[in-house]
């Protein structure tokens, strides 16, 4: 859709003397397809777009947005951000990313075969998932909800230093909820099968991850509290990575807000962690091939070998850092202005597989699922608490489930306790692949 | 928002294929804010969103269409979508005439944010920020951040109803980060009302910028916190979020018409201590989770979800509602105009019991005392939650003691609430929260008077 660019293009053309402008404006169809007791519960189409001006000038930032691209909209908003910029006080590094010659990878995260995937087939697709779901387990008792989404999300970003990109990107998925039920007590599990076109989701694979997920918690009790060595599922570690990644940023390193911040060239992890963020990987689903300021992304090395080597940067926190720009500004949406975070962080699997991992383990928590990681972990002070379930690994072999229970240490212990990586890296619907972890000295409270 | 004429066509083009109900939902959302970090005021946000959802239904499946082009063209589109999606079987053409119902409709905001110069709102962050400051060198950086919204809402449905509602919020919270031996710790305070500017004729950000410095500071010197499962007292005004986790979520009625709540079924039961009764409540004018109408159009209700202990109601939407024959209760909410609404809380309250906050803690030889909660999250169908504590104590020989570090605590709904054995005269709302459901966040509020549970699972790193 070439009119995202034109239209960034002539905001960005209105720049006064002395003052920068940079225009990010999106476009996203979207359908939803819920199935519900073998018919379709809710069928959602939708259309959105909207467009994000930050003006600076004098140093002073100003930013405003509107969900319309007519052009009083355009214009309001211009005019909005200018007089919002005022009301700021200056920063000399405040501005608009610079072009720096680094090309951008080619990725192909358009599947033109979503456009002739039939609303009719999308509906099928949610309604097999839910079939396959309460098919595939006898104690499953039935789903809270079985879902298609699709989406075509396009985004141009101009600036007036000369920045005009655009992006286009299609996304699909399929997510399942179990009920699993045995003795009068009911468990839950998701499962999940993403891409980017819809031919290549498998919702068989998701409803058994569901069935397998809710069903191995059935009979879970609450143990008593003790130290011990932890497994990581593939699925806590990426988010784990997440939180790791947030302390990496250079917003968060130059504000004091990083327990790393002083720490460039130490050891902050054990050896076996080397950590990189690089959203040109294609097989990352979060893959983009520019970041929210129109720069191209790239390949940032975070930690080597347990040696923190590196912070990500967007425009701002580079210039401020007296570093170049990561290509790592990212948006949520069109609303606010660009911060600062990882698209795809990593770590370098291991060799050994989780099975060969827990036979190692005379005693000890293989953790498959995690809740209020938002209310537990405070990414400032590095405290770390959360909900845990899971299985219980006792003489190397995985034992009884457990649930009710949390997990606590520091983000700092945590890296240095790490003992080994696994072998299983597999990207997962978030900005981090998941790989099994170990780590010691863990504390779980229970009963 | 829209003429009446106009409504009544588009909901007959949603009506054309034979629809069992249909609604048009308008939305017009002006919101601003101010950021102060690192020293400076470092940028004022402002925006506009305006649209309308469509949503048709027929038989069990709901349509679903949202546009921003609020034109008799874009209307219609988006009405012909919603229809199509819903998959009508071509029942006939149903015309459609709506007509304006009387809400109470909440005391409008005396100072409507338009109304107030950005250098004005500006203003309060830094007397906050030197404020925080002022507390002590340990304060490293200070955030601060301004927030309000307009959200202008007309719901109109083939039932005939249509109704209009004016929303307006205003925000402020402060954040700390206090540097010691120990490292980084934080503190934070946050007020939010459904009110304009004259929130600040009642609030004093500046005691909001020492609280929050305060609490940041006192963190420097706290012990880790206990690991296992002890007595804990929750503060004034901190409870609320544990029961939004631990039965309110659960009594939703979406939830239970699916089994994926453990209080299925559980209508006349007793599900709680005696002491609790739970009640959710969209009237109380100013408080965060307010509003004169829910986003379908129903005029916001007092809700007994539990009374002295017995589970008496859910909380339903039009769609659960009309399923089981019985009128919404007022909880149909929506992130916005382009989301489908469901069920979700409004302002969540235990009422106030007869204890003395300073006999509960004399009671409890040995426990947590949590001052403020942060965020929380439940599995509905096993009734397992979690919620943070960013404020906490230890309580020793029945004195609060020294404070702990952060850490969640993990507890099951219904255990939890039969554990509840002590309840203060004290009641107060708790701090403005965003409640997540399905991808959409809608504003709510909760209180609770001091109150003690006798044993939750406190996820620390101490023995």
């Amino acid at each position: 859709m070439a009119e995202l660019l034109d239209i960034a293009t002539r905001v960005v053309a209105w720049a006064n003397d002395g003052e920068h402008i940079e225009a990010y404006v999106v476009h996203e169809r979207e359908t939803e397809a819920r199935a519900y007791d073998g018919k379709v519960e809710a069928f959602t189409s939708a259309e959105s777009q909207g467009i994000g001006v930050r003006v600076i000038v004098g140093g002073k930032q100003g930013f405003a947005y509107a969900g319309t691209l007519d052009d009083d909209a355009l214009h309001e908003t211009l005019r909005e951000a200018r007089d919002n910029a005022t009301f700021a006080e200056p920063d000399e590094f405040n501005g608009v990313a610079e072009p720096d010659g680094v090309a951008a990878v080619e990725l192909e995260l358009y599947a033109p075969g979503l456009a002739s995937f039939s609303t009719d087939e999308k509906v099928e697709l949610a309604i097999e998932l839910e079939r396959a779901t309460l098919a595939a387990d006898r104690r499953i008792s039935g789903i809270e909800s079985a879902e298609y989404i699709d989406s075509v999300y396009e985004s141009a970003v101009a600036t007036s230093t000369g920045i005009a990109v655009l992006e286009r990107e299609t996304g699909c998925y399929l997510s399942t909820y179990a009920l699993a039920e045995a003795d009068g007590e009911i468990q839950t599990g998701f499962g999940f099968s993403i891409g980017r076109d819809p031919r290549t989701l498998d919702p068989g694979a998701a409803a058994s991850d569901a069935a397998e997920r809710a069903t191995r918690l059935l009979g879970a009790s609450k143990p008593a509290s003790e130290r011990l060595t932890v497994v990581l599922d593939p699925w806590v570690t990426a988010q784990l990575l997440g939180i790791v990644g947030h302390t990496l940023t250079g917003d968060a390193v130059l504000k004091g807000r990083s327990m790393f911040a002083e720490r460039m060239g130490d050891t902050v992890a054990h050896s076996s962690i080397t950590l990189v963020d690089d959203p040109t990987n294609p097989a990352a689903f979060t893959a983009t091939t520019i970041d929210g300021e129109g720069l191209a992304t790239r390949r940032t090395p975070l930690i080597d070998n347990g040696v923190l080597t590196g912070f990500l940067h967007n425009s701002y926190s580079g210039r401020r850092a007296a570093a170049m720009s990561t290509g790592s500004a990212v948006r949520s949406g069109f609303k606010s202005a660009p911060g600062v975070g990882a698209q795809a962080l990593a770590l370098v699997p291991g060799d050994r597989s989780q099975a060969e991992l827990i036979a190692d383990i005379d005693n000890g928590f293989l953790v498959q699922g995690v809740a209020g990681l938002h209310s537990g972990v405070n990414p400032v002070s590095g405290d770390f608490s959360t909900g845990a379930e899971g299985l219980r690994i006792r003489k190397g072999a995985l034992a009884e489930p457990i649930r009710e229970v949390t997990i606590a240490s520091t983000v700092q212990r945590l890296l240095q306790d790490i003992i080994a990586i696994g072998d299983d890296l597999e990207w997962l619907p978030m900005s981090a692949a998941g790989v099994s972890m170990v780590v010691g000295d863990v504390t779980m409270s229970g009963a | 928002m829209l003429d009446h004429e106009l409504i009544n066509r588009t909901l007959s083009t949603a009506m054309n294929t034979g629809g069992d109900f249909a609604e048009v939902f308008v939305e017009d959302k002006r919101s601003s804010s101010a950021m102060f970090d690192d020293g400076r005021v470092e940028e004022l946000t402002s925006g506009r969103d305006r649209g309308a959802g469509i949503r048709v239904i027929v038989g069990d499946t709901t349509g679903f269409a949202h546009t921003a082009d609020l034109t008799e063209a874009g209307l219609r589109s988006a009405a012909e979508a919603a229809a199509a999606a819903a998959r009508g079987g071509g029942g006939g053409a149903k015309t459609v005439a709506v007509s304006p119902i009387d809400v109470a409709r909440g005391v409008p905001a005396r100072i409507p944010p338009e109304d107030v110069a950005k250098a004005t709102k500006v203003g309060l962050l830094t007397l906050a920020n030197e404020a925080a400051r002022s507390e002590g060198v340990a304060i490293s950086q200070v955030s601060a951040r301004y927030g309000d919204s307009r959200r202008r809402i007309l719901v109109a449905n083939s039932d005939g109803l249509l109704a209009e509602d004016d929303q307006i919020r205003t925000l402020f919270s402060v954040s700390c980060v206090a540097t010691g031996d120990t490292g980084l710790q934080t503190g934070r305070e946050s007020t939010g009302r459904t009110v304009g500017f004259e929130l600040f004729e009642e609030t004093d950000v500046e005691d909001m910028g020492r609280r929050a410095a305060q609490r940041a500071i006192t963190k420097l010197a706290a012990r880790p916190a206990p690991s296992g499962a002890i007595p804990v007292v929750v503060g004034p005004g901190g409870g609320g979020v544990l029961f939004h986790e631990a039965c309110g979520h659960g009594l939703e009625a979406d939830l239970i018409a699916k089994g994926a709540s453990v209080f299925a079924n559980r209508i006349g039961d007793e599900v709680a201590s005696p002491l609790v009764t739970l009640i959710d409540d969209g009237t109380m004018a100013g408080e965060w989770g307010h509003f004169a109408i829910d986003d379908e159009g129903r005029p916001a209700a007092h809700n007994v979800l539990i009374q002295d202990g017995v589970l008496t109601d859910y909380m339903w939407d039009q769609l659960r509602a009309r399923k089981e024959g019985r009128p919404s209760s007022g909880n149909g909410r929506r992130q916005s105009y382009q989301h489908l609404p469901m069920v979700r809380m409004t302002n969540t309250y235990i009422t106030a019991g007869s204890d003395d906050p300073a006999d509960i803690i004399a009671a409890t030889d040995y426990g947590v005392y949590v001052a403020q909660l942060g965020g929380g999250q439940v599995n509905t169908a096993t009734g397992d939650f979690v919620f943070g504590m960013t404020e906490a104590y230890l309580i020793e020989n029945g004195e609060i003691t020294e404070p702990i570090r952060e850490g969640n605590l993990i507890g099951n709904g219904p255990e939890v609430l039969t554990r509840i054995d002590m309840l203060g005269d004290d009641f107060k709302m708790g701090s403005p929260g965003t409640c997540g459901k399905d991808g959409q966040g809608v504003p709510v509020g909760d209180g609770t008077p001091t109150l003690r549970v006798t044993s939750l699972t406190v996820g620390g790193t101490a023995a």
